[in-house]
């Protein structure tokens, strides 16, 4: 069985429905606090994917996510190495790492998002949103097909709220933006009704460069978003569930934003038995 | 002290200032100052020995974002084009969570260890805020964009640099206080009138009557002979005159619903007295609604009055709890700070409920405010509605998305008389597991020898006197220790602990520390088991120098006290590790019968439990009613009704709220299933919120409130009985079920009412009409207890404030006598609940229930600037009826839409099902007879709903409603709103007319 462990703590607060959506999805799950790890000797390398849900990791003080990226990367466990070091060995190994929201700007601040170079620093960022507010709507987004995530398996558009203040993406330079084009990493973008990339404001709630909702590493193994797939378990999250429902009263009652979860714990659970056998 | 060290943090040049260009536009638009580019950085200060080295690494590794920023050290840097500039910090004392999120990081990089003084408790790392302008700005204009857009004197301290040429000082806010730990012994055998000196020289707003009491008390022989026995005479200590004004606070002791009330009706001479509203309408509702549920075996009523919150059952594993507080005055000081401790205090309350650690599902808010453009002078004191409304608004997005709740439901009001004091009602709803470990949760067993253990947040000075401050008047003098602000992720912490904690078994019971810190957690606790023993001198403070007294009564926020069987103590301890949070064993609880407090060696407090909650003598009041009469609304006049509708659209209190929606998150949990907001646009607004309760079924809450505080002007039972019939039928229309209806049907409903009322305490000279405002109260308590019997609706917890004046510079601001119901209501089927939007072209149109004549109080005649006197009545034998219909069709799912009547009438109603999907209808309303046509349209009477039906449902559905049905039109998916009364079109408008009048009036927002 695929096993799931979701950190919490520290102001951490979508714990609970990232853990329900990896549930459904069939994995076994674990919420730990992330001082278990940092202070009790918990290890991850008993899981096959780490999951950073969203929230707000010491209430966003300095930058969003900075404070709990700072815990991964500098805290000392008792081995004297960091969690950093444990998530480059997790990666090494073949595993999975998945940040949503806060958990994504975790990922962007500690360099596991993009990670072009490979050495695991920060290259890009995510910033106060172009309205300067916090916002919590429902948007579109389109899956880029030729990245190969498998996250985001048969995934082409879809619907999902976001729910932040900055998730604007900023890109360090133009060769780092170059090189995420190239590598398709760029796996998410905010689109308008009609599915097509826009920067126009609200369907690009926050203004991010590349109209970017979500970024991959080259390895595919890291994915992070904005919005939030955890939130849409259920066809009854949807604002408008009432006339999709009476439009088509056989619509499935499960959520869109299951399918993230299920296409990655498929894919852990096809690679585990392939090894097996 | 060390040489203060700095790391400024500003933005790249290429990178845009976001917040800087925002500010730049809200500095021009409220202050019409002109101030150029912006550019806003923010400043770290050391006040910590490190080596410059240190310094700079730190600041690469942990602050700077390599992306965005640039970093200077120990400098202020400024910008090329900037001339003039000023810088934000806190006040001493006052919390700084940024500036400790940077110590925290500054620990684990360095790797001081915990226990190392650096490592937590005294703060030694300060924020600061700068901005740029790039125009000179006079010392004037600087202090306007402070006080104005930035912060508040009250909790920041503001540098001013009209030219850079000035040299710029840091500024460190350490609090340094004298240590002095004396306790004074106050003489009580005065004169009444010094007494009455006395309890005004020490803020402890006692009454003769109580301060005659609390004399007796201590000079009477047997409490001598008590005293002596640990050393004390019969003089009282500091400490136990501020227990005892705590205690016996308006805000603790609800004095005035307790009170003897003679009231008197000046229209028919009747004459009656109240022991007590609390016991007589409220208490005595619940009783009777108690005895109505027993008698058809629904039990579900688990715990109310008697706890931090209302307990009720969902199901045999879990119950709900529920509880709405207010935080006005506070608020009417600090905007951000009294709404975020509002929303943060009242978190506390379900987590503090029976054995405490229930999980917080929603929170709710309803706001009233001055108008935003209020254009009166602003008297000594008194901030601008607009400025109170977006600090309110930042301090409840704060508290609520900060700490993971989402926030489900509220309501906005504006009325003038809210221009001094607001009224910022802050509610929240919890899962409580029904069993921790095998044992019920809803009690709270306390025993001697359990351990007294605080937890959260140090203690400081911050809201000394908050408890009886919160009875007073605000006036220019007002202490500025009554202001704080919530730290979300403290509290956030906190809770994570409690909830684990609790469910492991470590906790015996817990409880909220609010206003009256300790002095009113363990006072109140210590009444189970019958006194405690605290040793003040184990509090962990903030900075020392407080004084014994302070500390007990000290409002610092973020703590509970938990109740914790000492073989215990270790595995909470260990386990408040894991969570970061600060536990403190400050003593134990006895069965003493006193409540005993020291500070070391010295006895600050022995006080007999008994007098100390029982000795407060019951206060007498005075209420007399009489008709007040309005000149009527001439609205003959009226044949445009496309402008009326547009201008009502665009009305304060009809406009959309998206603006303000938006900034809350209302769904992170992902159990939001009627948002504030629905439809394919996400516009169209709702009635009553439904939460889910868990992921793997459908039960689920709806949650809705009630208020109408300008129906009271002409009748305040009406007010009162309207608010409760809006917020039952908000949750009937979403498709809730009235309760009690079978034997054990496991319907629970759950209402807290809170009372915000003027001072109504009669007085010849400064309160003239304080007998007609208690009459007013009296009656808003008789027909809570008349609608709450009727359809065994029981409040279960709820709040009273008494004294929402504004006072300043000879003039008084008092708020009109308002009631919230906050209700919640149990749904057996979430995929069954009805939103309030049209879905589909071709839906038949109803109204149910029946329009009356009723424009008393009505938004429209307030758009045609009056009141008028025919204010909506609740005929509840009818609502009852009709809602039974409403239950019927839904239980065949019939409805498509259903959206309640209220502000506005019958029109606005019908545009705003309509913005779901920019849909149209076409109304003849000819159905309506022997009705004025104003009536049909805006009339605001009670219990009616705008439906929405399938066509191939017409002959079932009439079938149900017979006569209580007004069949109205059709749903088109032109966008057209066509409404026609006797052949004529009367309205002819554009559905994106009236949604962009509806949103451009909530443009201020």
């Amino acid at each position: 069985m695929v096993k799931a462990l979701i950190i919490t703590g520290f102001g951490i607060n979508c714990e609970e429905e990232m853990a329900a959506a990896f549930s459904m999805a069939g994995a076994q799950i674990e919420i730990l606090h992330l001082n278990e790890i940092l202070l009790k000797g918990k290890s991850i390398h008993e899981y096959d994917i780490l999951n950073f849900p969203g929230g707000f990791s010491f209430g966003d003080d300095i930058s969003s996510g900075k404070v709990m990226a700072n815990k991964i990367k500098y805290k000392k466990l008792s081995s004297g190495k960091t969690l950093l070091d444990e998530i480059i060995l997790f990666l090494e190994a073949g595993k999975f790492v998945f940040g949503i929201c806060n958990g994504f700007q975790i990922l962007v601040k500690l360099g596991l998002l993009p990670n072009i170079s490979g050495k695991f620093e920060q290259e890009v960022s995510l910033r106060n949103n172009d309205s300067h507010k916090f916002e919590d709507r429902w948007v579109n987004c389109i899956a880029e097909n030729e990245n190969q995530s498998p996250f985001l398996t048969e995934i082409n558009t879809i619907t999902l709220p976001v729910r932040h203040g900055e998730g604007k993406l900023i890109i360090k330079n133009e060769a780092i933006k170059n090189a995420i084009l190239d590598q398709n990493l760029n796996c998410l973008t905010y689109s308008d009704d009609s599915g097509t990339a826009t920067s126009e404001y609200p369907f690009n709630p926050n203004g991010s460069n590349l109209n970017c909702a979500g970024l991959t590493n080259p390895s595919r193994q890291v994915f992070g978003l904005m919005p939030h797939p955890e939130a849409f378990l259920s066809l009854y999250n949807h604002p408008n569930w009432g006339k999709i429902k009476r439009e088509n009263p056989a619509t499935d009652e499960q959520g869109a934003g299951l399918k993230f979860f299920k296409n990655i714990v498929d894919h852990i659970s096809k690679q585990k038995s392939r090894n097996e056998s | 002290m060390s040489r203060i060290q700095s790391i400024q943090l500003s933005l790249q040049k290429s990178i845009k200032d976001v917040r800087g260009q925002k500010l730049q536009a809200k500095i021009k638009d409220v202050l019409n100052i002109d101030c150029g580019i912006i550019n806003c950085s923010k400043i770290y200060n050391f006040n910590i020995a490190l080596e410059d080295d240190q310094l700079i690494d730190f600041g690469k590794s942990c602050l700077l974002d390599p992306v965005t920023d640039e970093m200077h050290f120990n400098q202020l840097a400024l910008p090329d084009h900037c001339n003039s500039y000023l810088l934000v910090s806190f006040l001493p004392g006052v919390t700084d969570d940024e500036g400790f999120s940077v110590q925290m990081a500054l620990n684990d990089f360095f790797g001081f260890d915990e226990s190392n003084k650096k490592a937590n408790g005294t703060q030694t790392i300060f924020s600061q805020s700068v901005f740029c302008f790039e125009n000179s700005l006079s010392k004037s204009d600087l202090a306007s964009i402070a006080h104005r857009i930035l912060g508040n004197p009250l909790i920041n301290h503001f540098a001013y640099y009209p030219n850079t040429t000035e040299k710029y000082i840091p500024y460190v806010p350490t609090v340094v206080l004298k240590t002095d730990n004396r306790v004074e012994k106050v003489n009580l055998e005065l004169a009444d009138k010094e007494l009455l000196k006395l309890s005004k020289d020490k803020l402890l707003s006692l009454n003769l009557a109580e301060m005659q009491a609390i004399k007796e008390h201590f000079l009477s022989e047997e409490t001598k002979s008590k005293r002596l026995e640990v050393g004390l005479d019969e003089m009282a200590t500091d400490c136990e005159l501020e227990i005892l004004g705590q205690t016996w606070s308006e805000h603790c002791k609800h004095k005035e619903f307790n009170a003897i009330i003679h009231f008197t009706n000046k229209e028919n001479g009747e004459k009656k007295t109240i022991n007590s509203l609390f016991k007589t309408y409220i208490k005595g509702s619940t009783d009777r609604v108690q005895e109505n549920l027993l008698a058809k075996d629904n039990d579900w009523l688990v715990k109310v009055f008697s706890d931090n919150a209302g307990i009720v059952k969902i199901n045999d594993k879990e119950h709900f709890v529920w509880k709405v507080e207010t935080h006005n005055s506070p608020s009417a000081l600090d905007p951000y700070g009294g709404a975020i401790t509002g929303i943060l205090g009242n978190n506390r309350d379900p987590l503090g409920t029976g054995i405490g650690g229930a999980k917080l599902l929603f929170n709710t808010n309803v706001l009233c405010f001055g108008p935003p453009n209020y254009d009166k002078p602003l008297l000594g004191g008194q901030l601008h509605p607009k400025q109170i409304l977006d600090g309110v608004r930042n301090g409840i997005e704060d508290g609520g998305n900060k700490s993971g709740v989402p926030t489900v439901n509220g309501s906005i009001i504006f009325d003038d008389r809210y221009s001094g004091k607001p009224l910022v009602y802050c509610g929240t709803g919890g899962i409580l597991k029904a069993k921790y470990q095998g044992l019920p949760t809803d009690g709270k067993p306390i025993h001697n020898g359990d351990r007294i253990i605080m937890a959260g947040g140090r203690v400081g000075k911050d809201g000394i006197h908050g408890a009886t401050f919160s009875s007073l008047e605000i006036d220019e003098h007002s202490p500025m220790s009554a202001v704080q602000i919530g730290s979300p992720i403290t509290q956030k912490k906190m809770a994570d602990f409690l909830i684990v904690a609790c469910e492991i078994g470590l906790v015996k019971c817990s409880t909220d520390n609010g206003a009256g810190g300790l002095s009113s957690s363990v006072g109140e606790l210590a009444t189970i088991s019958g006194g405690a023993i605290v040793e003040l001198e184990k509090v962990p403070l903030k900075y020392s120098g407080l004084k014994p007294w302070e500390i007990f009564i000290s409002e610092s926020q973020e703590r509970m006290t938990l109740v914790i069987e000492s073989e215990k103590l270790e595995d909470l301890f260990d386990l408040a590790k894991i969570y970061e949070v600060e536990l403190s064993d400050i003593g134990q609880f006895t069965d003493s019968g006193f409540l005993d407090i020291r500070y070391n060696e010295t006895q600050v407090a022995f006080l007999n439990m008994e007098f100390l909650h029982e000795g407060d003598p019951q206060k007498i009041m005075e209420a007399e009613w009489e008709l007040q009469e309005w000149p009527e609304v001439d609205a003959s006049h009226i044949d445009d009704y496309n402008s009326i509708l547009l201008q009502l659209l665009s009305s304060l209190n009809i406009c959309s709220r998206e603006n303000v929606i938006r900034q809350f998150d209302h769904e992170v949990k992902g159990k939001t299933i009627l948002k504030p907001l629905m439809g394919s646009l996400g516009l169209a607004p709702q009635d009553a919120a439904v939460m889910r309760v868990n992921f793997n079924n459908y039960e689920g809450i709806a949650v809705s409130n009630g208020i109408l505080p300008r129906y009271g002007d002409i009748d305040a039972y009406e007010m009162s009985a309207g608010a409760f019939d809006e917020a039952m039928r908000q949750i009937i229309s979403v498709g809730g079920v009235l309760p009690n209806q079978q034997k054990n049907d496991g319907i629970f409903w759950s209402v807290n009412d809170n009372f915000c009322v003027p001072d109504s305490e009669y007085h010849p000279e400064t309160n003239p009409d304080g007998k007609l405002k208690l009459a007013k109260l009296v009656q808003m308590c008789e027909a809570l207890y008349d609608s709450s019997t009727y359809f065994d609706i029981p409040m279960t917890s709820g709040k009273d404030s008494m004294k929402n004046d504004f006072k300043a510079e000879g003039q008084k601001i008092s708020v009109p006598p308002t009631i919230l119901y906050s209700m919640t209501a149990k749904i057996n089927d979430i995929r069954n609940v009805v939103s309030s939007d049209f879905k589909s072209n071709g839906d038949l149109i109803y109204q149910l229930g029946t329009t009356y004549d009723e424009m008393g109080a009505s938004e429209f005649n307030a758009l045609l600037g009056g009141i008028g006197n025919t204010v909506p009545k609740v005929r509840r034998e009818n609502a009852k009826a009709l809602y039974l219909k409403v239950m019927e069709a839904n239980a065949s799912r019939l409805i498509e839409s259903s959206h309640d009547i209220s502000d506005g009438g019958l029109a606005i109603t019908l545009c705003e099902s309509c913005f779901s999907a920019n849909f149209g209808i076409d109304i003849e309303l000819n159905v309506f007879k022997d009705i004025d046509l104003n009536a049909i349209l805006f009339s605001e009477s009670h219990s009616r709903f705008v439906v929405s039906i399938a066509p191939e449902n017409k002959e079932a559905f009439e079938n149900i409603f017979d006569s209580a049905a007004y069949y109205l039109g059709t749903v088109n998916e032109d966008g057209e709103m066509n409404f026609s009364y006797n052949g004529a079109e009367i309205v002819g408008l554009e559905t994106g007319a009236c949604l962009k009048a509806w949103r451009d009036g909530g443009a201020f927002f």
